[in-house]
């Protein structure tokens, strides 16, 4: 904490969940509500412990439909705020988040996802990527969503998120799971620099000096919520125009292009490294953001790979907005692992098997 | 022109908008509209107010009252004030809701605020119906009362009993002040505005939670003209729903 506070870039041992942390109060989040729910308790835990000698504000709330409903009022109030919860409790927020994205409120939402349906259970999951890209509540949103594959981008798109909440007025989402929050790993605190002045000229803080206004979802007047819809609409394309955040990972010469988020993408990572020494030519396009979704780079890489293996710890999703970016449907293949953390060996395998294999052409 | 014998005896707060309401006729949310902007007046809230509109007949308190409003989903109003208070602590906060959004879906929002002597005002309208959606049954339609979803009358075996809000709240250690009122006769507007004022007053004090019960009207669902529907408050809801004043924190119990 120290080194942070000072702006020194020494290098840290810490855990996802904790680099979360870190990099909300680098970015002058001083509040955070939850409520508490595995795999991700040790977010509320540490904020407990570190916001109050920061002058800031921990509560914890008596239901995520809370919580949601407080990140909601302190983010009308003009403040960073921040919550973290999985799988049962970010369902619980989802009317809450599409009051906040009809409402323009910025706000980051972690989740650190489990497996479901339902209940599911505590294991590693990315069974949340069509809940989180797709807009999740009702009435037709977008949330900018954040995918982390290391406890580094745990802390550096911590800020970043809070940087694209302020400057789209959205709520942001950073989808991790079990294995990138609990991993401890050596990361750079790097300082935060502001790359937007939080000025928020929208913020209810009472109207003195100047006249009353409001923030709200309603529209009943004429066509207001016909306009709206579209003002959304224009916004979630200018994000999509200027927020694509993706990582090449030696595509250079790869016939078979790996295309992987998160913790998928980490473990990949390792196996492309064993192929790579094998002779195989074979990289990763790895999506940063999941929306807006690097739709250009996707379908960039399509003709140039024989082969797009998408792999995900689900029983396929992103794999359909793969689909979307190419018509070269045929040279798409699907790995997937739902509820669990595929190894680097099996993907190895899958890597072998694929290795050699045409243009989809010869199948 | 005013002469020096005139005298002002009556006029729009300050914190009241000059506009034509969209309330039916006989309504009494216009009534507490208007007490809430004297209150905000009185105490010179106007320009560091925030306003918790809910979802209900009263979700276009923005357009009436003269303050800063935030809308919040139905029935969140207390948690969405809550993170409006523990953000700007120096500014004051309330909500204002109806019964099916504070007693039914909003029931754990309300009880916590309370429970953890949050330091906002609740102002709660309870007609004994959903008044937006067209009059179905509340969690405070009375016994035998018929509504569009109670056609055959409230009856306890299927439907349970009317809740009692401002007893059920009072009970909690959080709760500064608890009260119900009615608008119903002059006297009554009165003591409403004491009642509005002491809430008031407890959060300027930084005391806790505050809630003030207003018994009101809905005459277009009640299918009631408006004078038929002052004497059902006056009558059976004050019966069962009496007016008083349940808990006042006194500055010593709190300390
Ligand atoms: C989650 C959700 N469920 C249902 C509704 C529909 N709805 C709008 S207002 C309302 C009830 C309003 O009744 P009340 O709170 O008693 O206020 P009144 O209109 O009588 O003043 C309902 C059920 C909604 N907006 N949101
Ligand atoms: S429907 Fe009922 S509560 Fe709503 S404005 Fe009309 S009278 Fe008032």
């Amino acid at each position: 904490m120290s080194a942070l506070v000072q702006g020194a870039a020494a290098r840290m041992l810490t855990k996802g969940n904790e680099a979360i942390c870190l990099g909300a109060i680098a970015a002058g989040c001083r509040h955070y509500y939850g409520y508490p729910i595995t795999p991700q308790n040790d977010i509320p835990e540490y904020m407990a412990a570190h916001l109050p000698a920061l002058g800031g504000t921990f509560l914890q709330a008596e239901s995520e439909v809370a919580t949601i409903n407080f990140i909601l009022g302190t983010s009308a109030s003009g403040k960073r705020v921040m919550t973290s919860s999985s799988g049962p409790g970010i369902s619980l927020m989802q009317e809450g988040l599409s009051y906040m994205a009809g409402s323009e409120l910025p706000a980051v939402i972690v989740n650190i996802s489990r497996s479901g349906p339902g209940l599911g259970g505590i294991a590693p999951s990315q069974g949340d990527y069509f809940q989180s890209v797709k807009g999740g509540g009702h009435g037709g949103y977008r949330l900018i969503v954040l995918a982390p594959h290391s406890v580094q981008e745990m802390y550096s798109l911590t800020m970043l998120a809070f940087d694209l909440a302020d400057r789209h007025r959205t709520p942001v989402v950073i989808l991790g799971d079990a294995i990138v929050g609990q991993m401890k790993e050596p990361f750079r605190p790097i300082p935060y620099t502001p790359a937007v002045p939080p000025e928020k000229p929208w913020a209810l803080t009472g109207c003195a000096g100047r006249e009353r206004q409001n923030l709200k979802s309603l529209h009943l007047k004429d066509n207001a919520i016909e306009v709206h819809n579209w003002k959304l609409h224009e916004k979630y394309e200018r994000i999509r125009k200027e927020e694509v955040r993706s990582e090449s990972f030696l595509l250079e010469g790869a016939k078979i292009g790996i295309v992987a988020f998160g913790t998928a993408a980490r473990v990949s990572k390792t196996a492309i490294q064993w192929a790579r020494k094998e002779g195989i030519p074979v990289g990763m396009l790895r999506p940063v953001t999941l929306f807006p979704f690097p739709e250009r780079e996707i379908r960039e890489l399509a003709p140039q790979a024989d082969v797009l293996l998408v792999i995900e710890m689900n029983t396929g999703q992103m794999v359909a907005d793969v689909r979307q970016c190419t018509p070269l449907h045929d040279r798409i293949e699907f790995f997937g692992k739902p509820c669990a953390m595929p190894t680097p060996e099996e993907i190895l395998v899958r890597i072998r098997s694929l290795s050699g294999r045409r243009g989809g052409a010869d199948r | 022109m005013k002469t020096e014998s005139e005298k002002t005896v009556f006029e729009r707060p300050r914190s009241l908008v000059d506009v034509r309401t969209h309330f039916c006729p006989g309504c009494h949310h216009g009534t507490i509209h208007r007490i809430v902007a004297g209150c905000i007046d009185a105490f010179g809230l106007r320009e560091k107010t925030v306003g918790v509109a809910c979802v209900g007949c009263a979700v276009f308190l923005y357009d009436y009252i003269d303050v800063d409003v935030l809308e919040a989903p139905h029935g969140r109003a207390p948690a969405v004030a809550t993170g409006v208070k523990r953000a700007q602590p120096d500014r004051f906060v309330f909500t204002y809701q109806g019964d099916g959004d504070l007693a039914a879906i909003g029931t754990s929002e309300v009880i916590h605020a309370a429970n953890r002597g949050e330091n906002l005002t609740v102002i709660f309208v309870n007609n004994t119906t959903y008044g937006m959606t067209g009059g179905q049954m509340a969690p405070t339609t009375l016994l035998g009362q018929k509504t569009s979803t109670s056609p055959y009358g409230r009856d306890f075996r299927g439907d349970g009993y009317p809740i009692r809000m401002a007893e059920l709240l009072a009970g909690l250690e959080g709760t500064a002040y608890s009260a119900r009122v009615a608008v119903s006769t002059p006297a009554q507007i009165r003591k409403a505005k004491e009642a509005v004022r002491k809430a008031f007053e407890m959060q300027i004090k930084g005391m806790g939670f505050s809630i003030v019960e207003f018994l009101s009207t809905c005459p277009t669902n009640w299918g009631m003209k408006p004078i038929d529907a002052q004497k059902r408050v006056l009558g059976e809801m004050s019966e069962f729903f009496p007016p008083g004043v349940y808990k006042e924190r006194k500055q010593a119990d709190f300390a």
